[in-house]
């Protein structure tokens, strides 16, 4: 198989001549990381501007990106903005480097562990970037990501983080509302992803252990970053963005209590952390994947005057502390909140202005995740300076299956979990 | 179409059991009988077309006197206690193992003691199957013609109570302060059915057409099936309807809004992202079919991209 072998092929076929050439007018696309939500990410940038085209995709594994590029041309071949052929299909780990280049437009949608390494690269190749949250699982790819986002203003490429919270209607009016000082200064705040859990890929026989990890990637912290950074980010990221700080410290407790079979690697299945701001504002951040418990996902927040309650399903409501009703949203149809964050990327870079930067914001709300993370596994009250001076490298150079992985399973096939109290930091 | 064959044995309530503990669902017995579908009028808003009325032969059906709950609907989404099967094991002959099994719900909003919400037709349909393998006996979603016959309960007005009593019955968007509440807490209907107007409006198994029923035929039997996703019928209004649209003829249908906040392609099978206010409820028919029959009442999965 051609794609398989793109670095050979490049040598042997000047690629240019085959691949597909943008247009005048049109804006070409890659897609790095062909999983379900990649793939949701690529039909949702085609949709944006008849002007997209899709020209080069890049995974690690060969079927995601068949599954991914037959699922896409399914639904969107008649477009036909979709001109990706096998020439610029790229697989393997060095992939990403000949989809990116190939683009004015990058789409990284990898697990998060390979976040900074493909930023900073799209970047350094002067393209405008979505990327899905969070956006690094250890402080040295905050670092990566921070600096990149630097280079990335100056050069004044647009760049849209998947916290799609801030691209919905009802968060955005009600952000706006407390701004006006609806419920007046915050005091505090609740958070919350409590679920049954995600999904487990089994070990199957023959996978490396690298490869095991890679694809049942949820479960390392390494490649995931635990759930309360993994999913828990969106409801801290509320936090920070309406009480319009990060927080200075953070204790927390958590552990593994249902959750423990071989194939859920390390991870807690549940964390509860209170973050400290600096007026003294608190936000309990609880998140748990346990089956059979309460569901819950969604913020509220106490102010002096009133209190918010808001979540995704487009539900905003506002009450004074006397109990007045002061804002009840309204789903009118809201646009959806995915396909709005690329309707805005691609009408900015069509026009051809310089309008996002959501790097500050999605390195905070990765790092608030992570400091979080930090405090459960620890036990210990971090301090946001405290944790920003982590040297803890999580994600090795990987270029093979054939590498050893960053974590290896004892004789049982069980991982080390962090113990709280013994565990200094991660 | 084959005739349906009459049923000799009246029906009895019975309660089945679904994991030898207090996980139980009472399903209520409902004679057979003709009675008049749909309404003269335009419907809510003209939303779903339901004239010209006709009239429509129900065989006797079981039904649950309940939206099927969060607690019962879990078992089959972790699917621990597979090896649990009913202690008066039915007829039925159906390996649980190779049932497709549902995944996590990406955003969850059910709660405990309430009805499962945000699922698929095919979801609720699997657990019908699922529910069919544990216990030996055909659970299935209800046509929309046996669902309108056991909520109207042998009335013909626009509900199955005295409209000014509607906050005895059901739970609409003047009463439900936003959101959906436990199967069970109003008044049932003369067929011992709860909820069979508003709380959460419930899967069917047919198809929508916007012609409406010109052209459906004389069975309770009869289910309209097309090989495309949407649009499907769900029925009785929820919490968030006004109480227009509760009423026993009224029809709203499914589109891809559903899973419009699905991030993922394909979309999932099994989870809508956009339907708190859709739940179900099961029934169970007298007549022995063999598995390929009952499979078209199941009927099969469709990838959405």
């Amino acid at each position: 198989m051609a794609y398989t072998g793109a670095g050979l092929l490049a040598s042997k076929l000047p690629t240019q001549a085959h691949a597909y050439v943008a247009g005048v007018g049109e804006i070409s696309v890659a897609l790095v990381g062909c999983g379900g939500r990649g793939t949701g990410a690529a039909a949702q940038a085609i949709q944006a501007d008849p002007a997209v085209r899709l020209v080069a995709m890049a995974d690690v594994f060969d079927d995601q990106l068949q599954n991914s590029f037959k699922g896409l041309s399914m639904k969107l071949a008649d477009s036909g903005q979709i001109k990706v052929s096998p020439e610029t299909m790229f697989v393997g780990f060095d992939a990403y480097k000949k989809a990116i280049d190939r683009a004015d437009v990058v789409i990284l949608t990898t697990p998060p562990g390979f976040r900074p390494v493909h930023f900073e690269y799209a970047v350094n190749q002067g393209k405008h970037v979505f990327m899905e949250k969070p956006l690094a699982t250890d402080v040295i790819g905050i670092k990566r990501i921070l600096a990149a986002g630097k280079l990335a203003k100056q050069k004044k490429l647009n760049v849209i983080v998947g916290l799609q919270r801030h691209y919905q209607k009802n968060y955005l009016t009600a952000h706006e509302l407390v701004q006006k000082g609806k419920i007046g200064d915050i005091v505090s705040g609740q958070v919350y992803w409590n679920s049954p859990g995600v999904w487990v890929r089994k070990r199957q026989y023959q996978q490396t252990e690298l490869e095991y990890q890679m694809r049942n990637w949820y479960y390392f912290n390494w490649i995931c970053g635990d759930h309360i950074l993994e999913q828990h980010i969106h409801n801290i990221d509320v936090a920070n963005w309406f009480i319009g700080s990060i927080p200075l410290s953070a204790q927390g407790m958590g552990g593994r209590e249902t959750r423990k079979g071989r194939d859920h690697g390390h991870i807690f299945d549940h964390h509860f952390v209170e973050f400290t701001y600096p007026e003294g504002q608190i936000i309990s951040s609880q998140c748990r994947h346990q089956r059979g418990c309460m569901n819950r996902v969604e913020e509220v927040f106490q102010g002096t005057k009133g209190h918010l309650r808001i979540n995704s399903e487009n539900f905003a409501s506002i009450n004074s502390n006397n109990g007045k009703s002061i804002y009840q949203h309204v789903d009118q149809g809201d646009v959806n909140p995915y396909q709005q964050e690329h309707n805005l990327l691609f009408t900015a870079i069509k026009s051809g202005t310089y309008q996002f930067d959501d790097v500050p914001n999605g390195a905070n709300s990765t790092m608030t995740a992570i400091l979080g993370r930090m405090a459960t596994y620890s036990g210990q009250v971090l301090t946001w300076d405290q944790a920003m001076a982590s040297d803890l490298k999580l994600v090795p150079d990987l270029n093979s299956f054939n590498d050893l992985a960053p974590v290896v399973p004892n004789t049982e096939g069980h991982y080390p979990v962090p113990v709280p109290g013994v565990t200094t930091f991660i | 179409m084959t005739h349906p064959s009459l049923v000799s044995t009246p029906l009895e309530n019975y309660e089945e059991t679904v994991l030898g503990d207090q996980k139980i669902i009472k399903m209520r017995a409902i004679a057979s009988g003709n009675y008049a579908m749909g309404s003269m009028d335009g419907g809510f808003q003209n939303k779903g077309v339901q004239s010209p009325q006709y009239e429509v032969y129900v065989d006797a059906f079981w039904m649950s006197e309940k939206e099927i709950s969060w607690e019962i609907y879990q078992e089959f989404l972790y699917r621990e206690k597979d090896h649990i099967r009913a202690d008066d094991y039915g007829d039925l002959v159906l390996e649980i193992d190779g049932l497709s099994a549902a995944t996590m719900p990406y955003v969850n909003f059910n709660v405990t003691n309430h009805p499962v919400i945000d699922v698929t037709q095919y979801a609720a349909s699997m657990f019908c199957k699922w529910l069919s393998a544990k216990t030996g006996r055909f659970y299935r979603l209800p046509t929309e013609a046996e669902w309108e016959y056991a909520c109207r309960a042998g009335t013909t007005e626009p509900y199955s109570f005295d409209p000014n009593l509607i906050d005895d019955y059901a739970w609409y968007a003047d009463n439900s302060q936003g959101t959906f509440h436990p199967s069970g807490l109003k008044k049932p209907n003369s067929f011992g059915l709860y909820d069979m107007h508003g709380n959460v409006a419930e899967w069917v198994l047919d198809h929508y057409d916007p012609k409406g029923y010109d052209t459906a035929l004389d069975s309770g039997h009869f289910f309209l099936r097309k090989e495309s996703l949407y649009p499907r019928v769900f029925r009785g209004g929820s919490w968030r309807d006004p109480k227009e649209a509760l009423r026993s003829s009224e029809r709203d249908y499914s589109s891809p809004k559903l899973k419009q906040r699905d991030p993922q392609l394909p979309k999932s099978l099994w989870w809508h992202t956009d339907a708190p206010h859709i739940g179900f409820r099961v029934v169970r028919s007298n007549k022995i079919l063999n598995l390929d029959e009952m499979n078209l009442y199941w009927g099969s999965p469709i990838k959405e991209y």
